[in-house]
């Protein structure tokens, strides 16, 4: 067998033997090894409770905002070999760096203007010229602007279900992340919007690296250029999206693909 | 041609009846609903224009710009009713602060553990409390261990105790009621704790908040054993110093020592007289009570409206 040439990747992040607790006791995550490329999209698919979600809210530290959740091994950010795990790197730090884009569009009821602004706020930006560019620079780039420009300070829960979704991209866009979590973005959209998001994506990782869940297949198969399949809190295959759509090396993976399983 | 016909379900008729029965039920409930509220309304409004046609006569101008009087028919509640503003002024800026910090405290802040358990049990009870506890508390506390007198600061203070677990335990509900994904947006862009809290929770919760807060004003106004309990004034026929003054630095704080009496005392004093007269002048300061209390009730319905309208989650 040919072996494919894939580690010629720049890697961005990598999970080293990843566990995760819940504060109830059970293992959501069991010695994830996984890499996210730069300027790639990895997808994240397998059956629902697998894992996939719990493992992309490591990477924001989003557990540690419920008491108990515990975390054992490393997520290495690169190139400063940080370990955003832990205990003395604060979760803001690395939300600072990486954003998240959920599954439920999740506007803040403020205005269009606000929801995008806020992540620079955060960061104590209080020029507005400065946060007036970047907010028109974050709604281009979630080709949301066009749309928007004129009604800035409207409320953004007047846009619709995919308006208020990029808008959220935008938001997470704003602050410059250098990676950008994804957790079913499009689960709650229709056919057109989704495919704006898929788009919108595709555009996105030419700046930053992208990871995203799914648990529709055919997106992963269209949109990302590696996929992982996890099962049980464990990582079943990892690989080019194209080797494992078409010829997946674990048995496992085939039969969640070819739709036998799950 | 034959025109194929749907075959007609065969227990339609069992279906319908089926229906029948169900809606019946809705029927009953509606009624015994609208019974218990028509008979609590309907109460209500018979008790205010009792009170309402009673002290109808001493309405007017008079009646609010004049002190009590042993002639029945010269008295008037100007010291009650400014009484009663600088207690509830006290109250106000005591309990709402203090009561928003705790919530937001004990909801954001606090660990999950048997003592915030126990926090949240003590509060819950609080609001039960009789409030001639409070009155005895505050006789205790404020007037012989902190030396404050029988002045509107004790009573402000008294009634803020009062006042304060309503408040905790409304602004505890109103930020529960923001969607989990809302919250977790605003950690995700890297917001602190008290960003989020000073960004989000605040603001979204605020309807909920001051709704709290209004009732539990409406309870201080009318509330009268523990402002009895405290020593205030039952005849008094002098205004506190005003708060607001024309000299440098315009304000003084000299009103807060000063005697008081409040409407519901001025109520209560009038009705244990013998004369028929003053009866007539407790009615009308009764009137007076629920249609303030009614005033501040609406206005908390118009403000939670108002809010409920900007935010859908």
């Amino acid at each position: 067998m040919v072996a494919r040439k894939k580690h010629n990747e720049i890697i961005k992040a990598e999970s080293k033997n990843l566990n995760f607790f819940y504060a109830d006791g059970t293992q959501a995550l069991k010695g994830i090894n996984l890499p996210v490329y730069e300027n790639k999209i990895t997808a994240l698919i397998g059956p629902s409770g697998c894992g996939k979600s719990t493992y992309l809210r490591s990477f924001n530290r989003m557990h540690d905002l419920y008491p108990g959740n515990r975390y054992e091994g490393e997520i290495i950010l690169y190139p400063d070999n940080t370990n955003i795990l832990e205990k003395k790197v604060d979760p803001i730090e690395v939300r600072m760096r990486i954003s998240m884009v959920f599954q439920k569009p999740n506007p803040f009821p403020k205005s269009i203007y606000e929801n995008v602004a806020y992540g620079l706020r955060v960061r104590g930006e209080r020029n507005k010229r400065v946060l007036d560019d970047k907010v028109e620079e974050a709604l281009k780039g979630a080709s949301l602007w066009g749309e928007v420009s004129e009604r800035l300070h409207d409320l953004a829960f007047n846009l619709s279900g995919g308006q208020q979704q990029r808008l959220c991209i935008a938001r997470a866009l704003a602050t410059e992340p250098e990676i950008m979590l994804f957790d079913e973005p499009t689960s709650a959209l229709d056919p057109i919007a989704t495919v704006n998001i898929e788009e919108l994506m595709s555009e996105l990782k030419k700046k930053l690296s992208i990871l995203i869940v799914t648990h529709n297949m055919q997106q992963a198969a269209r949109i990302s250029d590696y996929t992982a399949y996890m099962y049980l809190g464990e990582l079943i295959e990892h690989d080019l999206t194209d080797k494992i759509f078409t010829n997946p090396s674990k048995k496992e993976t085939e039969d969640y693909i070819t739709g036998k399983f799950g | 041609m034959a025109v194929n016909q749907a075959k007609p379900i065969k227990d339609l008729g069992e279906v319908r009846k089926l229906i029948k029965e169900h809606k019946r039920n809705d029927f009953i409930f509606a009624a015994v609903g609208m019974f218990v509220i028509a008979s609590l309304t309907i109460t209500l409004v018979i008790l205010f224009l009792d009170l309402f046609f009673d002290g109808y006569p001493r309405f007017g101008i008079d009646f609010f710009t004049s002190y009590p009087s042993r002639k029945a028919i010269q008295a008037g509640i100007l010291s009650a009713w400014v009484g009663s503003s600088l207690v509830l002024l006290v109250t106000f800026l005591v309990a709402v602060p203090l009561g928003i910090a705790a919530g937001v405290y004990l909801e954001e802040y606090a660990k999950k553990n048997w003592l915030s358990d126990l926090i949240e049990i003590n509060v819950s009870n609080l609001a039960g409390v009789p409030s001639i506890i409070y009155g005895l508390l505050a006789l205790g506390l404020f007037v012989y261990s902190f030396d404050l007198g029988q002045s509107i600061l004790t009573a402000g203070l008294t009634l803020a105790l009062l006042m304060l677990p309503i408040v905790i335990v409304s602004t505890r509900e109103a930020i529960r009621a923001i969607p989990v994904h809302i919250r977790e947006a605003a950690f995700a862009v890297g917001a602190t704790k008290w960003q989020v809290v000073l960004n989000h929770v605040i603001p979204y919760s605020y309807g909920g908040i001051l709704t709290g807060v209004i009732i539990g004003m409406a309870r201080a106004i009318g509330e009268t054993a523990p402002v009895i309990t405290i020593g205030a004034l039952t005849f008094i026929a002098f205004l506190p110093p005003s708060p607001v003054g024309a000299e440098i630095p315009f304000v003084n704080f000299d009103w807060l020592e000063s005697g008081f009496t409040v409407l519901p005392i001025q109520m209560f004093n009038w009705i244990s007289r013998p004369q028929y007269e003053f009866h007539v002048n407790a009615a009308a300061v009764g009137a007076v009570i629920i249609i303030l209390t009614a005033i501040m009730n609406g206005f908390a319905i118009k403000l939670r409206y108002n809010v409920r309208k900007k935010i859908k989650w």
